[in-house]
């Protein structure tokens, strides 16, 4: 399997690169008919080069999966609504102060007959990052002010009224950490989300979809099923700020990341993270419809167990999920 | 990156045992630099005499400050655990067992339940001085405990927050902190008991983005620093200074987050009045049931 050309390489990924340009090369020699018979040789490279894409995505260190969840082509939010969901309707604003675009969601038709459920209407919304450089400032990198957080709770609570269910996508370098945002209340809107989403009377699945740092993710972050995809990470703090605190050095990231044990698969042994969805080898930017067909088969799978409870049964063990979160020994 | 994130909880701990008070018979304040003497300052519930700072309170100076005569302590015998093997340049189960012998505190909060002008009252009150106050598996289970002694024995529940936030080394676990305490408040709210927060100084972070921000009344310190990310991590986001007195409680009262500020002093009676005003329906409700209302 040949991973699809990406614009952006990673550090760690360039060996791989150099390996596949020398195959590239040999290829062209061969193409020209020089005569030369490199079938061999071509062959050899090959399996080389499987065997390295290999072992560098099955061995992928915390850091190394930090990086690709803030790989500039991830699939972000949008794309895996447009991907899970046909006749979206993205709704604005939180009637209070204004739209912030850091924050997306509106209607639309799940597509859970292509996933292995039934087609239904459902919330879906999440933290927005942009793709190119006036979209990423538009979006401000994917960090939500307060109107974010009210946005998104109006729009949950319109699921509530229509008896929706809900599904949010996370994917934030956290809370924006501005001056205004706190003159507006960012600590009150998140308490305040947290707070609602522990009581609506709706299905409601969280999917960690990239970066998931600290209280910015939780802001939409409570339901009933916690899903994260294999190379997202989600934590208190990201490992950079960590290593800023606790090593008083930016240069400890890596060391930060292994520490906070941030990974999907280290959020399950946590008992946080329900279900790890498998991305394409190499990231989700492989194939962003293969990622999103992921996330909608799991979707599908935990709305269908959801609808079976009663909305007195899905607060109670909503709650109780969360209270069981958490380790600590009596003396 | 560093203007992207809140700064959290640090590793800053004071040194100075159960109260932000250093020893010593006489004290420089921290407010007007003054030397004060200390029997001064402990005569006037930790508050500087000449320019009313407020030193901070441990948990257990709030209980004695607050209820009226004898209080049970709760959940001061949970311990953190270290449960992701953390280490930074120290290992956070050295950390612990550090924190707790410098202390004398098993974790950054305890629990309580007593009177306090003859209301039952349940309290969670914070220990800035176990690293930094922050939020753990111990502190989340402290204040979540504190707010279902409150809806399964009806009485009103308050909260001293004087935290850095969620704390680092428990890593998500820490995080998930916010969601259970804010989770168990529906259920306080939904019993129709009062939730009340005392915010003291610090209160920043994952507290002030769960619990903290979502009470019925929202009580701080003066001039207690209240906020979300740190002062430093928005003076880089922004790239200018902030404005005097930003993320104060006066400004947080300007900006409509907070419903009172109570110097510590008059903290108790004004708790108690307050209480008076709230619980008294509920006395109402009771006498009405006698004589049955006219339609």
């Amino acid at each position: 399997m040949a991973a699809k050309k990406t614009t952006h390489l990673l550090e760690f990924e360039r060996p791989l690169a150099d390996l596949e340009a020398k195959l590239e090369e040999m290829r062209a020699i061969r193409n020209e008919d020089t005569g030369k018979d490199l079938g061999d040789s071509i062959a050899a490279l090959e399996s080389r080069v499987d065997d390295l894409r290999t072992s560098i995505y099955k061995n992928l260190t915390r850091w190394q999966r930090v990086q690709i969840a803030r790989h500039p082509d991830r699939p972000y939010s949008l794309d895996h609504i447009e991907n899970l969901t046909e006749g979206f309707v993205e709704l604005h604003g939180d009637r209070l102060f204004g739209d912030d675009p850091a924050m997306v969601g509106g209607f639309g038709t799940f597509k859970g007959s292509k996933f292995g459920s039934e087609d239904q209407t459902v919330m879906i919304l999440g933290h927005q990052k942009g793709r190119d450089t006036k979209n990423r400032k538009y979006r401000r990198f994917g960090m939500p002010n307060p109107e974010g957080y009210r946005k998104a709770l109006r729009l949950m609570e319109l699921a509530v009224r229509f008896n929706k269910p809900i599904i949010t996508l996370l994917d934030t370098p956290g809370a924006f950490p501005g001056q205004e945002a706190e003159e507006r209340g960012q600590a009150e809107a998140i308490a305040r989300n947290l707070f609602e989403m522990a009581r609506m009377p709706v299905p409601i699945i969280v999917v960690v979809i990239g970066e998931g740092a600290s209280g910015g993710a939780l802001g939409i972050g409570v339901g009933d099923r916690m899903l994260m995809l294999e190379n997202a990470w989600y934590s208190v703090i990201s490992p950079e700020n960590c290593s800023a605190i606790l090593w008083r050095s930016w240069d400890y990231k890596e060391e930060a990341a292994r520490a906070l044990k941030l990974t999907a698969h280290d959020l399950v042994e946590q008992k946080i993270v329900d279900e790890v969805i498998p991305e394409p080898l190499g990231g989700a930017h492989h194939d962003a419809v293969s990622t999103s067909a992921g996330i909608g088969k799991a979707i599908a799978s935990h709305l269908s167990q959801l609808k079976k409870l009663s909305p007195e049964e899905l607060i109670a063990s909503r709650i109780a999920k969360f209270d069981e979160i958490g380790s600590f020994a009596e003396v | 990156m560093s203007w992207f994130k809140r700064k959290s909880a640090g590793i800053k701990t004071s040194s100075s045992g159960r109260n932000d008070v250093p020893d010593g018979q006489w004290i420089k304040c921290g407010g007007c630099s003054d030397t004060v003497n200390r029997r001064e300052i402990e005569k006037q519930n930790l508050v500087c005499p000449k320019c009313d700072y407020h030193f901070k309170m441990s948990s257990m100076g709030y209980f004695d400050l607050l209820y009226d005569g004898d209080y049970e302590v709760h959940d001061d015998n949970l311990i953190s655990v270290d449960p992701l093997g953390f280490k930074d340049r120290k290992a956070y189960a050295d950390r612990i067992v550090a924190t707790r012998e410098k202390t004398g505190l098993n974790d950054a909060a305890k629990a309580a339940v007593g009177k306090i002008g003859g209301h039952s009252l349940s309290i969670a009150a914070m220990d800035f001085s176990f690293i930094g106050g922050s939020m753990g598996s111990v502190v989340g289970e402290v204040v979540t405990r504190a707010i279902r002694r409150g809806y399964e024995q009806k009485m009103p529940v308050l909260v001293i927050a004087q935290s850095g936030g969620a704390r680092m080394m428990e890593g998500a676990l820490s995080l998930m902190q916010m969601a259970k305490t804010s989770a168990h408040l529906t259920r306080l709210s939904e019993a129709g008991l009062p939730f009340i927060v005392l915010l003291t100084n610090p209160t920043t972070g994952g507290v002030t983005a769960s619990f903290a921000m979502l009470g019925d009344f929202h009580i701080a310190e003066p001039g207690a620093l209240i906020g979300f990310a740190g002062p430093r991590v928005i003076r880089e986001t922004m790239g200018q200074d902030l404005p005097k007195g930003f993320q104060t409680s006066e400004f947080l009262l300007e900006k409509g987050f907070v419903d009172l500020i109570i110097d510590r002093r008059e903290l108790r009676q004004e708790l108690i009045h307050l209480l008076d005003l709230i619980m008294e329906e509920k006395v109402n409700v009771r006498k009405k049931k006698k004589t049955p209302a006219a339609k």
